[in-house]
Parts: structure tokens; sequence; C-alpha cells
């Protein structure tokens, strides 16, 4: 891939949900371009927009219009079952409320994407994605008896397991306290070191700081797009 | 994705409530423990006459007196006893292919030897009877045309009666009261085990059927001559069934003076018209006990659709993160319709084996009772039951199936 050519190019993007006769538009035209390796944080208001962009870039969701590409697929000719082999293969998505499923192990909820993809020595490769997380000992643990954090973990475990080209976390520290914040958001610039892309959204500036780059959004529109002097100590 | 692990993820849904699914279970269950039971009940029970009426001999025709115009359950009410013993002769004499005759006349009395006393069935006959319907003496003697010519009272003693009233010991020689009136035993006929309508052939005892007219039950016909119920006739061969029965029915019809055709004072049916007609019937109850079982089968499988609409619901976020991950529309289908299919099959599997152990129980119960329904579970029956069970699983899972692979991730995600 060359360096100019962006990894994921959204062009004039837009959302717009319909309740009723009611037109909301979440999204206004947005014009993105986001490279291999790159670690991004999303940010803006509360409504601004940037949960439906990240839906949007993770296939969960369909534009209302725009263009968007990723490595060069355009997106909007792809069936459902091509996107969900994209979702599998390409795609590690962390939720806010880390989405596990429930009375099922640690290991298991990070078995899940290995199972819909279809490749062999699925234990293994899930122990070792939670050994990334460092949570390799609680690998029989149920959600319910993992703290908030733990669980964040596992779902990033779950989001690597299938060697992701991407990562897309909405908010993951938001449910956290500071000090699991801080172990969450090493993890992401740890993976991103290794090469793997990491979108991120947050409404922390600390956090935030630890990205490449700032992009700000406003009632579905950017209105900012900064790159971050590396800070010191990092 | 691989079916071992979609049958992972719904073994382990399902056992993540098992109360829930075992009473969802619990429907198909009873659904196919009823079918299997009521199935193979009504099976057993065509099997046990079907084999009675075999075990009586197949070139067989039967003759019964009725009332001409009056037809069905009446008829048999009210039953005139329009043939005689010269009738029978008169068959013996002169229809071709006849080889023998019996005039039967049946009834009930009381058979008592010292302190012992049970009810039996009677049957007045000739000799023939004995080969015509096949009921050869194990000790003793069958009573013959002298005991006839004579009307001694003699009688021949069924299997069960001998052993009611002697025990272990030898009958022939004993004497006996039939009503009162004292009989010589002179044999004791072969144990047969069957059973015609709740009568054991065992149970019975053979008298001369002239000594019952004159002595027993006195009877008389219109026509002021020695009654009899019934004519059983044997013939050469089965092919000869019709023929022979339009040889009695012209024959009859002449003795009885009756010129018009469906006037007749009597009823002609061969073996074979007796076995389908109570084939028929049999075979009737066992389409309509099954009939009644496949109701409880369809509530089984509405309380699956049921759970399954539920689960489905409940389970949206659930979906939501598979579709997430990378779970495509047939994934889900697949999980929420294998999950359907074994709540059915297991129930099915379970109320198999339930339905047998019924069938054991009632087959045990009914022999023990004297009247044998021999059960049987046989493999069709199974068969139809596992597949009755699956195809439930599979139609009551596949809306609410299909209702979870449609979902679209996002919403599935946000479900609360
Ligand atoms: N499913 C939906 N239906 C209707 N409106 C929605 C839906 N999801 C989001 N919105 C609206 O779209 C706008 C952007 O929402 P969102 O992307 O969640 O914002 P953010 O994540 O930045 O808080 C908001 O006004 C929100 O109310
Ligand atoms: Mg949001």
């Amino acid at each position: 891939m060359s360096p100019n050519k962006g990894m994921i190019e959204l062009e004039n993007i837009t959302k717009i949900y319909r309740m009723g006769d009611v037109e909301v538009p979440a999204l206004r035209g947005v014009t993105l371009n986001i490279y291999q390796g790159e670690m991004v944080a999303l940010i803006g208001a509360s409504g601004s927009g940037k949960s439906t962009l990240m839906n949007i870039v993770g296939f969960l969701d369909k534009p209302t219009e725009g263009k968007y590409t990723i490595e060069g697929i355009d997106v909007s000719g792809l069936n459902d079952n091509k996107l969900a082999e994209m979702r599998n293969k390409k795609i590690g998505f962390v939720f806010q409320t880390y989405n596990l499923l429930a009375r099922t192990a640690a290991i298991a909820n990070v078995e899940l994407p290995l199972i819909y993809g279809g490749t062999g020595q699925k234990r293994k490769r899930a122990m070792e994605a939670l050994e990334r997380v460092g949570l390799k000992e609680r690998a029989t643990h149920k959600p319910s008896e993992l703290s908030g954090g733990e669980q964040q973990r596992v779902a990033i475990a779950r989001a690597l397991v299938n060697d992701p080209s991407l990562i897309l976390a909405d908010e993951p520290t938001g449910n956290l306290d500071s000090k699991s914040t801080v172990e969450i958001i090493s993890i992401f610039c740890r993976l991103n070191q290794e090469g793997i892309t990491v979108i991120l959204v947050t409404h922390e500036p600390d956090v935030a700081a630890k990205a490449q780059r700032i992009v700000r959004l406003l009632d579905g529109k950017i209105v900012e797009d900064k790159k971050v002097e590396p800070a010191a100590g990092n | 994705m691989k079916w071992i692990e979609s049958f992972i993820i719904a073994v382990r849904s399902l056992g993540s409530n098992k109360l829930r699914s075992s009473l969802t279970m619990l429907g198909v269950i009873i659904g196919v423990g009823s079918v299997i039971t009521l199935m193979s009940v009504g099976r057993g029970a065509e099997k046990s006459i079907t084999s009675t009426l075999e075990g009586m001999g197949t070139n067989l025709i039967y003759i019964a007196s009725q009332t001409p115009g009056v037809q069905g359950l009446a008829a048999m009410g009210m039953a005139s006893q329009s043939l005689t013993l010269s009738d029978a002769e008169a068959i013996a004499e002169r229809v071709p292919s006849v080889v023998a005759v019996a005039p039967i006349t049946e009834n009930y009395a009381e058979v008592a030897a010292g302190d012992e006393s049970v009810a039996a069935f009677i049957e007045a006959t000739t000799p023939e009877y004995e080969y015509v319907l096949n009921f050869p003496t194990e000790y003793g003697q069958f009573i013959t045309a002298r005991h006839v010519a004579s009307r001694d009272m003699v009688t021949v003693l069924g299997s069960d009666i001998a052993e009611d009233l002697f025990g272990g010991e030898d009958a022939v020689g004993k004497k006996v009261k039939i009503n009162g009136r004292q009989f010589n035993v002179i044999g004791v006929l072969e144990a047969k085990g069957g059973q015609m309508m709740g009568i054991s052939m065992d149970a019975i005892i053979v008298v001369p059927i002239t000594t019952y007219q004159a002595r027993l039950f006195p009877g008389q016909t219109v026509r002021g001559e020695d009654a009899i119920q019934q004519i059983a006739v044997q013939i050469e061969s089965t092919e000869v069934a019709d023929i022979v029965s339009a040889d009695i029915t012209e024959l009859l019809s002449q003795r009885h003076r009756i010129t018009e055709e469906g006037k007749e004072d009597f009823l002609i049916m061969t073996q074979e018209q007796m076995m389908g007609m109570i084939q028929q019937v049999t075979g009737l109850l066992t389409v309509l006990l099954g009939a009644i079982a496949s109701i409880s089968l369809l509530v089984g499988s509405i309380g699956i659709m049921n759970i399954m609409l539920v689960s489905v619901t409940e389970r949206t976020r659930e979906i939501g993160i598979r579709k997430a991950v990378g779970a495509k529309r047939r994934d889900i289908l697949l999980q929420f319709l294998l999950e359907a299919a074994m709540l059915s099959l297991s129930g099915g599997v379970v109320g198999i084996i339930g339905g047998w152990a019924v069938s054991w129980l009632i087959s045990t119960f009914s022999a023990a009772a004297g009247i044998s329904i021999d059960a049987v579970v046989s493999w069709d029956i199974v068969i139809l039951a596992i597949s009755v069970s699956v195809f439930i699983g599979l139609v009551s899972g596949i809306y609410p199936a299909m209702r979870a692979a449609r979902l679209n991730p996002i919403d599935a995600l946000h479900y609360e």
C-alpha cells in the first residue's frame, strides 16, 4: 500500500436515521482518510456522530450516502455474507459495554471470531490473545467473575485474536476507573506499535493525547483533524 | 462455521437454561410418548385378533341369522334364530367344495365342580367343530356323532376351565355341573392362547348341540325347528369361497322360502371378509389413537416455537455480538435451528423410551388380566416418531431462527 493511499477512505459519508416522519442526520458529509499503522483518536461532544461513524467503518451499519473503500475495496458492492467475513477477518471491535457473552468463559469469548473464521488451533490462538492482554490466568473465568478492566481486556483479546489490520474502539474506557483506563490505553498503544491501525473514540483528553492524530466531530461533520506531537514519557 | 461448533453452541445454550429446556422438552416427550404407546397398543390389539382368527383356520365361511331389513348393531341385538340343524346338514350334503360343516350355538353358563365354580362360554356343536375350527383335544376325546345322536350329557373343557376347576388333576372322567345339570368330562382342549372380542379361547366348554337344545337352553325358530345361531363351513380352499357363498345363499333362500334378494334371514361371511372387517375396525382405532396423540405433539411443537421466540428476543444482544465478530446469517440460522431440533429430538428420544416402557407395562398387565395385547414398539413407529419430532423441531424453529438471522447487527447490539 502506498503511503499516500488511505487504508480507509471515506468520501462524503452521510447517515440519516429515520424515526417515523422525523429524519435525524447523524453524519453530514464526512470525508476522511486513515492510513495503515495510524492511531487515531475520534473526539467530539455526545451525539456528534462518533459511534455512527465507527459502526460504518466497522461494517456494522451502512451509510445513507457516500463512498467507503477499505484497502481498495468498495464496501457498497459487498453483500451481507462478505461484510460478515470482513468484520471477521479485517476488523476487531471493542465496545464501551464490553459486549461479552454472559455465562461464557473468557477463553470461549475470545474464540468466538475463530469459530466463524474457520481457522484451526482455536484454543491455542485464543490463549495467545489472552496472554497479549495479560489475562492468561483468567481464561476460565466468566465475565461476571471479572472486573470491568479485565472484561475490557478480554474484549480486546477477542478483537485481536484473528489478526485484524484494524481495531475500532468506541469509548473503550468510558466505563472504567483511571487505573484500568491507563492499562487499556497502553494495550492499544502496544498493538498500534505492532502495526495494527487503531481508531479510538474518547472523551478524555489524556487518552486522546496518546494518539498520533485527533479528529474532532461536531454535529456530524469533521471540524478538526490534527497531528499530535509524541508526548514525552510515552 | 462447522457443524460440530454449531452443535456445541446449541448444547451450551440449552444447558445454560436447563429448567426451561426440560419443560419445553416435556411437551414433545408427552406427545411422542403417547404416539408410541397408542400406536403400539392399537397394533398389538390388531395383531392378537388377527392371529386368533388365523388360528381358527383360514378356509372358513360363517353363516349367522339375521332379521331382514335390520342392519348394523340393531341386527345383532335382535338376531332371530332362523338357522337350523337341518340347514347345516343340507349344506354339508348338497353344496360342492364343502369339506365339513359345524353348527354352533353359543352362550354363557355356570360350570361347577365340587366347590369351584366358573363362568364359561358354551360352544354347543357337532364333532366337526374340532377340525373346522381347529380345536384339537389335549386329553381324552372330542364329542362324537353318537353323543350328538343320543343327546349325551358329555362335555369337553377348554384348558383354562379345566385348570380352574381341577387344578393339575386329570379332568377326564370327572363330573361337572353346567347350569346345575350334571355332565361327564370326556376331554380337555389344547391351550390356544388367543382371545376373541375379550373372550379367551381357552375359557370355553364344548357340548353336543342336541344336548344343549334339549336340556340346557331349549330355543325355537320361527318355523318350529331346533334353532342354531351360526354355521361354520370349512371349504376346500379360499379360492372357492365366493362360489360356495353363492351356492349356500341359493340353498338357504330356497329352504327358508325367500324369494326376494336382500330379504335373506341369514348372513354369510367368509374368513377373509371377517378379517378385513376386524382389521378395518382396529386399523381405524389405531389411526384414531394416533390422531389424538398427534394433538399433544402439536401442542409440544407450539411450546418449542414459543420458547425459541422468547430465546431469540432474550438473546438479541448475543446475536448482535456474534454478528459483530463475523457470524453470517446462516450461522445464526443454523444455531437456532439446531437448538430447536435438539430440543425436540432429545424430547423425542425420551418420549420413545417412555412410550416403550408404558407399552411394555400395558402388555404385561393386560396379559396378567387375561386379555393379551402384545403392544410391541416396532421400528417403523420409532423411526416415524423420531422423524416427526425432528420435523416438528425444524418447523417450529425455522421462524424464530429466521427472525434471529435477519437482525441487523447494530440494532441487535443496542437491544436493551
Ligand atoms: N439508531 C438510531 N436511531 C435514531 N437516531 C440515532 C440512532 N443512533 C444514533 N442516533 C442519533 O444520531 C446522532 C449521533 O449519534 P452517535 O453516533 O451515537 O453519537 P456519539 O457516539 O458521538 O455520541 C445522535 O443525535 C443520535 O441521537
Ligand atoms: Mg457513542
